[in-house]
């Protein structure tokens, strides 16, 4: 596989790691960190997998030898309950070593099922839904006072677009054509108690957001290629972007895709072992 | 009454000058606005690219604030207490306070300054929300000299800041020792032979205390009074001292009873000293009625006369009975 990005503009973290071929990893230790003793969200950050890692080893200009650096691209994830999809990411883009992995859920651990910013490559702590916009909203701004061509991402959940917040911010966004500003939804269609469309109706979610002045692409969310080319394409004049990005929650793990059930697990030995072997499985019938 | 004169601009107003003032110096200054009306007219000259207006919209302006000071920037946000104490609160808690960003929040219209606008517009709470908040400075200037150099110390300060101003004029303090962020102001001494201590918290508030204190010197009771402008952090020493003297401390303020001002005062020195500490603060109810400040807040019971009496009777002494 190519290691390399032909993307005008890409410069991406991690070193030599192809995006799709980091996710069967990533997937690992998401589920290993639902197997800890508090387990985890497990559905809604296996759907997450090819978008963050999409995001950190093609698109984002980031470096986590360099974390703080002033023209870095910013990463905020709104559904600050896939932590430990953005933890696995981070550690496979370089940010922290594996083994603080384990520390997940410890008693005294900065490793929280919602991200904390003392978690190397955290940018801000997210958690209550309907917060990252707004903030994406304000890091947008700062960029374009800054004359800078850093780009903001937002990372959403689709139940979360139940927040009244999210339409102020995406209203807010708009009106001030923030087109360095791109926001991604993981529309798995699930939440807690069921279907998005049973509990809180998003559809027609795409002409919803261009009616708020948002250009709007959708993609494959598992395919990174289609992924890449909806991130790294310009933006159009004076219009934020946002990309719905069409998952399946708990993706990777057959027995519990497309079930809500699958919003938090605690993996006992068994249902461990049985995920790692499915992964490990697909990931070896990929590279056949 | 203490002799006063009545300054023509209000506090937010005199925040306003200052700010526009400082911002073409200070390129981490940005303006935002939510749709207040406080800067129409205003020409913020080289800076005017950092006024930025986001509608009526006070979470994402909070978030905004946040996402801006993360870039580094100093976001001076605008809007009224009320708004910002409790419709914004979480992003004010979860985006602002959690990161420990500069973030300036100028929350006009503050305790019943709002007057006739009604208890949607008044903030009798924002006191006991903002100081619970870790990281969070609270401030609370009592008239135009007060915010001028509050406000200018608050921008050195690395966190975020709670700036609770008003929205009419009222009365200039009388001249006092200098104003520090962080430092109760004595305003008057009662030296090592005062019977019992005053502490107020805001304009009409402290010129209440100011004038019980004239109405207790003349039933031959000494008090001193100090100008607490910073709730959060609480000049613990300054207080402790003058209540360790007299034992008695008496808090007048613009909000409600629980946890505002006086609640802070009673924390703070009920776990260093044997004290009495005596609340003058607005009943546990909203205010429906219509009137300016001075006037719903006399019909709450801040009034020179309840802070005497109140002074008196924690004292054991009535004016009859002297």
């Amino acid at each position: 596989m190519s290691g390399t990005s032909t993307l005008p503009g890409a410069i991406r973290a991690g070193g030599t790691a192809d995006p799709a071929a980091m996710t069967g990893r990533i997937r690992e230790h998401i589920v290993n960190m639902c197997a800890s003793p508090e387990g985890g969200h497990l559905g809604g950050s296996m759907s997450l997998v090819e978008v963050l890692a999409t995001l950190y080893f093609r698109i984002m200009r980031i470096d986590p030898r360099d974390p703080g650096s002033p023209d870095r691209d910013m990463l905020l994830l709104s559904k600050g309950h896939a932590g430990i999809a953005l933890y696995a990411t981070l550690c496979e883009a370089g940010f922290f070593p594996e083994e603080l992995l384990t520390d997940y859920a410890r008693p005294g651990s900065a490793f929280m099922a919602h991200p904390h910013a003392e978690v190397p490559g955290v940018e801000m702590p997210s958690g209550s839904l309907g917060h990252g916009l707004a903030l994406g909203v304000g890091v947008a701004l700062a960029a374009r006072l800054d004359g800078s061509d850093r780009r903001c991402f937002v990372v959403m959940g689709d139940g979360e677009l139940q927040e009244g917040s999210v339409w102020e911010a995406a209203s807010v966004a708009a009106g001030h054509g923030l087109e360095n500003l791109t926001a991604v939804i993981d529309r798995n269609r699930l939440q807690i108690t069921g279907a998005t469309e049973y509990v809180g109706n998003l559809e027609p979610l795409a002409d919803r957001w261009r009616a708020f002045g948002w250009h709007v692409r959708e993609a494959d969310g598992h395919d990174v290629a289609a992924l890449t080319e909806a991130l790294a394409a310009p933006p159009e004049p004076g219009r934020p972007t946002l990309i719905i990005a069409h998952t399946v929650k708990g993706k990777g793990l057959p027995f519990i895709e497309g079930q809500a059930r699958s919003h938090y697990a605690k993996l006992g030995d068994r249902q461990h072992r049985r995920a790692l072997s499915t992964l490990r499985a697909a990931q070896e019938g990929e590279r056949r | 009454m203490t002799a006063t004169t009545l300054k023509t601009r209000s506090s937010r107003e005199v925040y306003r000058d200052v700010l526009v003032e400082l911002m073409p110096d200070d390129e981490r200054l940005v303006c935002l606005d939510s749709d207040t009306g406080l800067f129409g007219g205003v020409d913020f000259g080289e800076a005017s690219d950092r006024y930025l207006n986001l509608g009526i919209a006070e979470h994402t302006l909070m978030g905004a604030a946040a996402g801006l000071a993360k870039e580094g920037r100093m976001p001076v946000v605008n809007t009224m207490a009320a708004f910002a104490s409790t419709r914004a609160l979480e992003a004010v808690k979860v985006d602002i306070a959690l990161n420990n960003l500069p973030v300036r929040i100028a929350a006009t219209h503050s305790g019943v300054s709002g007057g006739h606008l009604g208890p949607t517009h008044h903030s009798l709470e924002d006191l006991a929300v903002m100081r619970n908040l870790p990281n969070m400075t609270v401030v609370v200037p009592a008239d135009a000299t007060t915010t001028d150099e509050l406000f200018r110390q608050a921008l050195t300060l690395p966190g975020p800041v709670y700036f609770r101003l008003g929205r009419n004029a009222t009365p200039d303090l009388p001249e006092g020792p200098p104003v520090r962020l962080g430092q109760a102001q004595i305003l008057r001494e009662g030296g090592g032979s005062a019977d019992v201590t005053l502490a107020a918290c805001g304009p009409y508030p402290v010129l209440a205390a100011l004038d019980a204190a004239d109405l207790l010197e003349r039933d031959g009771i000494a008090a001193s009074v100090i100008h607490v402008h910073t709730v959060k952090p609480l000049d613990t020493a300054t207080l402790a001292t003058a209540a360790g003297a007299t034992g008695v401390v008496v808090t007048v303020e613009e909000h409600w009873r629980a946890g505002g001002f006086g609640a802070a005062v009673a924390e703070s020195l009920s776990e260093i000293l044997p004290v009495r500490v005596c609340r003058v603060a607005m009943p546990d109810a909203f205010v429906p009625v219509a009137g300016g400040q001075k006037y719903l807040l006399e019909r709450g019971g801040i009034t020179p006369q309840a802070v005497a009496a109140r002074a008196r009777a924690a004292l054991g002494r009535t004016r009859r009975s002297r």
